[in-house]
């Protein structure tokens, strides 16, 4: 197959993708929305349970599904341009999008996420769709400076932990959420199906600790890499600046918990800022910024 | 630890400008662009070092402090933590019934230590068995790791300390043909760190032989840059074939070459009204955009009056009715060079530093504007002007840089660290016999994973009964 049917193959995969996520997006809405009606009117009526249960279930086959499509449309881009698929934004946000789906289906397996299914869709259909509106680029060989081993390691390693510190951002915003709602007497109808503060706490705590060596390493697989093809190994370019930042405040996060001790509202607080600095480095470093790190923009 | 956590968010606070505005040592040009738009700004943010910040006294100032922080935290718990190796675990608490995990069991006191102690063995825990009970702990490589983070933390900034302070950076430019010989003055622009000697540079040679580009003809996009060199380690051994790319820098030791960016010299020779030769060779120009539309000057003070040509070469020529002419791709497919000749005062003795890129043309008269092609020769009056072919130019950056092995091996060490700390659960169980048998654990941090494994303990010892 030539390149251009890889390259469409691969946008018609994250098309399929998009479609999936939003019928997955329903399917949660209307888990969430008809759970309402079960709380409440299940007593005195015979409504049957399993209706909002078997829309869930659909919403995470779909989010299977949707994973799947957009794994494909991920590799085939590769393939289109005999790379690994991190040339550029568009194709850095595909990534991400699948790094992040992936590690709520990941986590899914363990924990009772399913809630989680919401949010999640709606992340990954908003980034998938800024990906193919605006940022969209041909498929197209690498320039000479991204030729190198290290993109693979750096690249991947930085998506995957922005994934899940993402995800852990998800979580801890969910958390500040329901904080308030049981503060002012209580949780919504549609809340009380989710899982307790304390477990939201602690998950976004081990997302967090569970990622950050990788976020350590792909900032140090960076440095390497920067040493063999920039002439220097730290120099403060905005990307590298950005990115020790976020080292700093996840660095800051786990210290807080771990050894100060701080729980719930503090420590959700502390994780979506640290978390926003990763989001900022992505977004206002690639658009906006100088350096060294432009041709990874638009 | 508190003050080295403020430090480290200072640090990371203290950082963020540096992001926002230019920095003189990555963008000069951006810095003056930044001063000619807002002069009033730019002078108080210049007061505040905004513009070298990494460089900064201020910046140094929390840096050295964290520095000196997280050695007063590291050092002392490093040796508590030696001293704690090899000790045996605390005795074993009077109520059990108040920790994590308590259970009593339903066998007979009788072995119950025996059987304990070989699980506990056997599950790698350290015991410490008394008449009545056993405390065991598991997990001392928690704090291990977490020092060993720590302690590669200030590895790597001494070895980034080191770097500032040993080693030296330095950028040429060369065509091909051109050879270079690693003195200071060889280069355009070198800075030594403050203990480095002229001495301590590698005495290397290196001759350009040969630069290829190639380019996507869809994007124009480069797609590959090869700098073949004979390079001489030290002067005067034999040359040996090396090839130099963007990703893969030439290597002596601490000292790298790296290819960092290339261009078009136009080859020239110009003669005067009498046919005599003033100037012959290649005359570096600088590209401009992707397609390598470059601009240059060629200054010629010994004629007189003084003339100075303001020269653009585009290696593939295109013409468009508003941009007039350019290049539209950057291989040398049917090359252009265009000039335009000017008379009077280059403005060269005035003690200005000029650019050798383009000409002062203020105190000069324009006598004459042309497009030549390859080996086309302009009369413009005052002499005439032969274009006789073009160059290949790179441009090399040398930085020597002895600190940047031990950051290497801090950085591999703190990464071990992490992992270590981060995913070695501590945690210790107890096991009671006065009269009936308790068992209890605890787990530091509430790691998650003690439920399971006292419940494993649990079921060892009321299996023996069954």
């Amino acid at each position: 197959m030539t390149s251009r049917n890889l390259a469409y193959l691969s946008n018609y995969s994250i098309y399929s993708a998009m479609f999936l996520y939003t019928i997955a997006f329903f399917a949660h809405a209307v888990e969430v929305s008809f759970s309402v009606k079960t709380t409440e009117v299940s007593e005195k009526t015979s409504f049957d349970f399993s209706r909002t249960d078997r829309a869930g279930r659909i919403g995470t086959a779909m989010m299977i599904l949707g994973f799947i499509f957009l794994f494909a449309g991920v590799i085939l881009r590769g393939a289109s341009a005999h790379r690994v698929p991190w040339g550029n934004m568009y194709e850095f946000s595909i990534t991400g999008a699948l790094a992040f789906s992936g590690a709520y289906l990941f986590a899914l397996v363990k924990y009772k996420l399913r809630w989680l299914g919401l949010p999640v869709s709606i992340a990954v259909l908003l980034t998938l769709g800024t990906a193919v509106t605006v940022l969209y680029r041909p498929s197209a060989p690498l320039v000479p400076a991204l030729k190198s081993t290290w993109l693979a390691i750096h690249v991947s390693a930085a998506i995957v932990s922005g994934g899940v510190f993402l995800l852990a951002n998800t979580i801890a915003a969910t958390y500040l959420i329901l904080d308030r709602m049981e503060e002012r007497g209580g949780r919504s109808e549609w809340a009380k199906k989710l899982p307790s503060l304390e477990t939201l706490d602690q998950l976004s705590y081990r997302l967090v600790a569970f990622v950050f060596p990788l976020w350590t390493f792909a900032v140090i697989a960076g440095a390497i890499w920067a040493e063999s093809a920039w002439g220097r190994y730290w120099g403060w370019d905005p990307k590298e600046t950005w990115a020790f930042i976020t080292w700093v405040a996840y660095a800051a996060y786990l210290h807080a918990r771990v050894t100060a001790g701080w729980r719930g509202r503090k420590a959700a607080w502390l994780c979506l800022f640290a978390g926003s600095t990763f989001l900022f480095n992505y977004i206002y470093v690639n658009i906006y910024g100088t350096g060294r790190h432009t041709y990874s923009g638009l | 630890m508190r003050t080295a956590l403020i430090l480290l968010m200072m640090l990371g606070l203290a950082s963020i400008p540096g992001s926002l505005f230019p920095q003189r040592n990555q963008n000069p040009m951006k810095v003056r662009e930044f001063f000619k738009n807002n002069p009033t700004l730019a002078q108080w943010l210049d007061k505040a070092k905004i513009f070298d910040l990494y460089s900064s006294p201020w910046f140094s100032a929390i840096y050295i402090l964290l520095f000196i922080s997280l050695i007063g935290c590291v050092l002392p718990r490093t040796f508590e933590h030696i001293k704690a190796i090899g000790k045996k675990p605390p005795l074993t608490p009077k109520f059990l019934d108040r920790m994590e995990g308590f259970a009593e069991l339903d066998r007979p006191v009788d072995g119950t230590l025996d059987l304990a102690e070989k699980w506990l063995k056997k599950n790698r825990f350290r015991v410490r068995r008394e008449e009545l009970s056993i405390s065991a702990e598991k997990g001392y490589s928690r704090e291990s790791g977490n020092l060993l983070f720590h302690l590669s933390l200030i590895l790597i900034l001494l070895a980034v300390a080191a770097g500032g302070l040993y080693g030296s950076k330095g950028e040429t430019i060369l065509n091909v043909g051109d050879r270079f010989i690693n003195t200071p003055t060889s280069y355009d622009n070198i800075s030594f760190a403050k203990f480095q000697r002229e001495g301590d540079m590698v005495p290397f040679s290196l001759r350009v032989l040969d630069f290829k580009a190639s380019y996507d003809v869809k994007t124009n996009a480069p797609t590959d840059y090869t700098l073949q060199v004979a390079a001489a380690n030290p002067i005067g051994s034999k040359e040996v074939l090396k090839t130099i790319k963007v990703n893969s820098p030439l290597t002596y030791g601490n000292t790298k070459i790296y290819l960092q960016a290339n261009g078009y010299s136009p080859v020239v020779a110009i003669r005067d009204k009498s046919g005599k030769l003033i100037f012959e060779g290649a005359v570096t120009f600088l590209p401009q955009d992707g397609n390598l539309t470059s601009i240059g000057a060629i200054k010629l003070p010994d004629m007189s009056p003084q003339i100075g040509m303001v020269a653009s070469f585009l290696p593939t020529a295109d013409r468009s009715p508003t941009r007039g002419a350019f290049s539209s791709f950057p291989e040398v497919l049917d090359p252009r060079l265009l000039v335009s000749v000017w008379m009077g005062d280059l403005g060269l003795d005035s003690g200005v530093p000029q650019s050798v890129y383009r000409v002062d043309t203020s105190k000069m008269k324009r006598i004459g504007l042309k497009s030549l092609k390859l080996n086309e020769i302009y009369n413009f009056g005052e002499g005439t002007l032969l274009f006789e072919g073009y160059k290949s130019w790179v441009n090399l950056q040398i930085v020597d840089d002895p600190g940047k092995m031990y950051a290497l091996f801090g950085a591999i060490f703190a990464i071990l660290g992490l992992l270590t700390s981060l995913f070695t659960r501590q945690r210790r169980i107890w096991i009671k016999v006065d009269g009936r048998v308790q068992i209890a654990g605890l787990a530091k941090n509430g790691v998650p994973g003690l439920d399971e494994e006292l419940a494993a303990l649990k079921k060892t010892l009321e299996g023996l009964e069954g």
